[in-house]
């Protein structure tokens, strides 16, 4: 087999240890401190938040209003609306601003 | 389907390229990884790299491990190699709402997006370079909308106006000093460790009696 084949196969055992190993530590554990839950219970908005942010700062106009105006829908509306408004706004943004 | 392109127009065949889907399922870490392999980095490299980009994981895992527990172990296996940043916030909303999180229910959409991961990675890799320029379309940039919806999913949680804040400074800070893929793990531990040192009442733990395991 070739040497791409073996980093495909090393690179999908990599991952799957990250996806099982944190339930797998954890589990070790009767109980759960409430400073822990309250982590756990962080990591939602933690994690995706960052990858968003540097995307974010990264961008210029175009981008910056299709963040905006998905996130003001994304108060009212759900998850596919406020995308769908975002993706609408910054291929057109993109057509007039840059 | 954007990955099968850029796969085969760095030197992956379309098995590879099907292949790396099927087992790694990570979209970003599959782009990062044949952006290397494209560079020629050594294979232990890439590895690793696939690694730090799909670290994040570790969280979801034990975050979700909570709502999944009552599982059988081959069905909690299962889950976990489809734990994805999208079937992590459906499953996570799902257990927020009140309900059991059920291994239809959550195969169902596991299985959905695995299913047409593979199909349009597939189908990217066979049209390969036939693809046009993807900035018009703006197809670079809707990831990050999408993972702001997200973002805004969870913002009923305590906390989760500072915990965003604190995240995206600090990713921000680690993508300019330490670098890609990092932010993310760096980004994701700075906001964790403001909930975990905030007293837990903050975070609407102790409260309710109810609310303990």
């Amino acid at each position: 087999m070739s040497t791409t084949f073996w980093i495909i196969i090393a690179g999908a055992i990599a991952t799957y240890l990250t996806r099982v190993g944190g339930h797998l530590v954890l589990s070790r554990f009767d109980t759960i401190h409430p400073r822990v839950e309250a982590g756990l219970n962080a990591v939602p908005a933690a994690v995706l938040t960052t990858l968003v942010a540097p995307a974010a700062l990264g961008a210029g106009p175009a981008e910056w209003a299709a963040l905006i105006v998905a996130g003001l829908v994304s108060l009212r509306g759900g998850l596919m609306s406020m995308f769908l408004a975002g993706a609408v706004v910054l291929v057109l943004a993109r057509q007039f601003v840059g | 389907m954007l990955f099968g392109a850029i796969a085969v127009d760095n030197g992956f065949s379309v098995f590879e390229a099907f292949l790396m889907s099927a087992a790694v399922f990570g979209g970003a870490s599959q782009m990062v990884g044949i952006e290397l392999f494209g560079h020629h980095v050594a294979p232990w490299l890439i590895v690793l790299s696939i690694f730090a980009v799909n670290f994040r994981h570790v969280l979801y895992s034990a975050s979700i491990g909570r709502s999944l527990a009552h599982w059988s172990g081959p069905k909690q296996a299962i889950a976990y190699f489809l734990l994805t940043d999208p079937q992590y916030a459906f499953a996570e909303s799902e257990a927020q709402s009140g309900r059991k999180v059920g291994f239809v229910w959550y195969m169902g959409a596991a299985l959905t997006v695995y299913v047409s991961w593979n199909a349009l990675t597939l189908a990217g890799a066979i049209a390969g370079q036939l693809i046009p320029d993807t900035s018009a379309l703006g197809i670079d940039f809707l990831l990050p909308i999408y993972f702001l919806g997200l973002v805004m999913d969870f913002r009923k949680r305590p906390l989760w106006l500072p915990i965003v804040v604190v995240s995206a400074i600090a990713s921000i800070v680690a993508y300019k000093v330490v670098g890609s893929p990092w932010h993310v793990s760096l980004g994701a531990v700075a906001g964790v460790a403001l909930a975990v040192i905030l007293p837990p009442s903050h975070s609407g733990i102790g409260v309710d009696p109810e609310h303990l395991p």
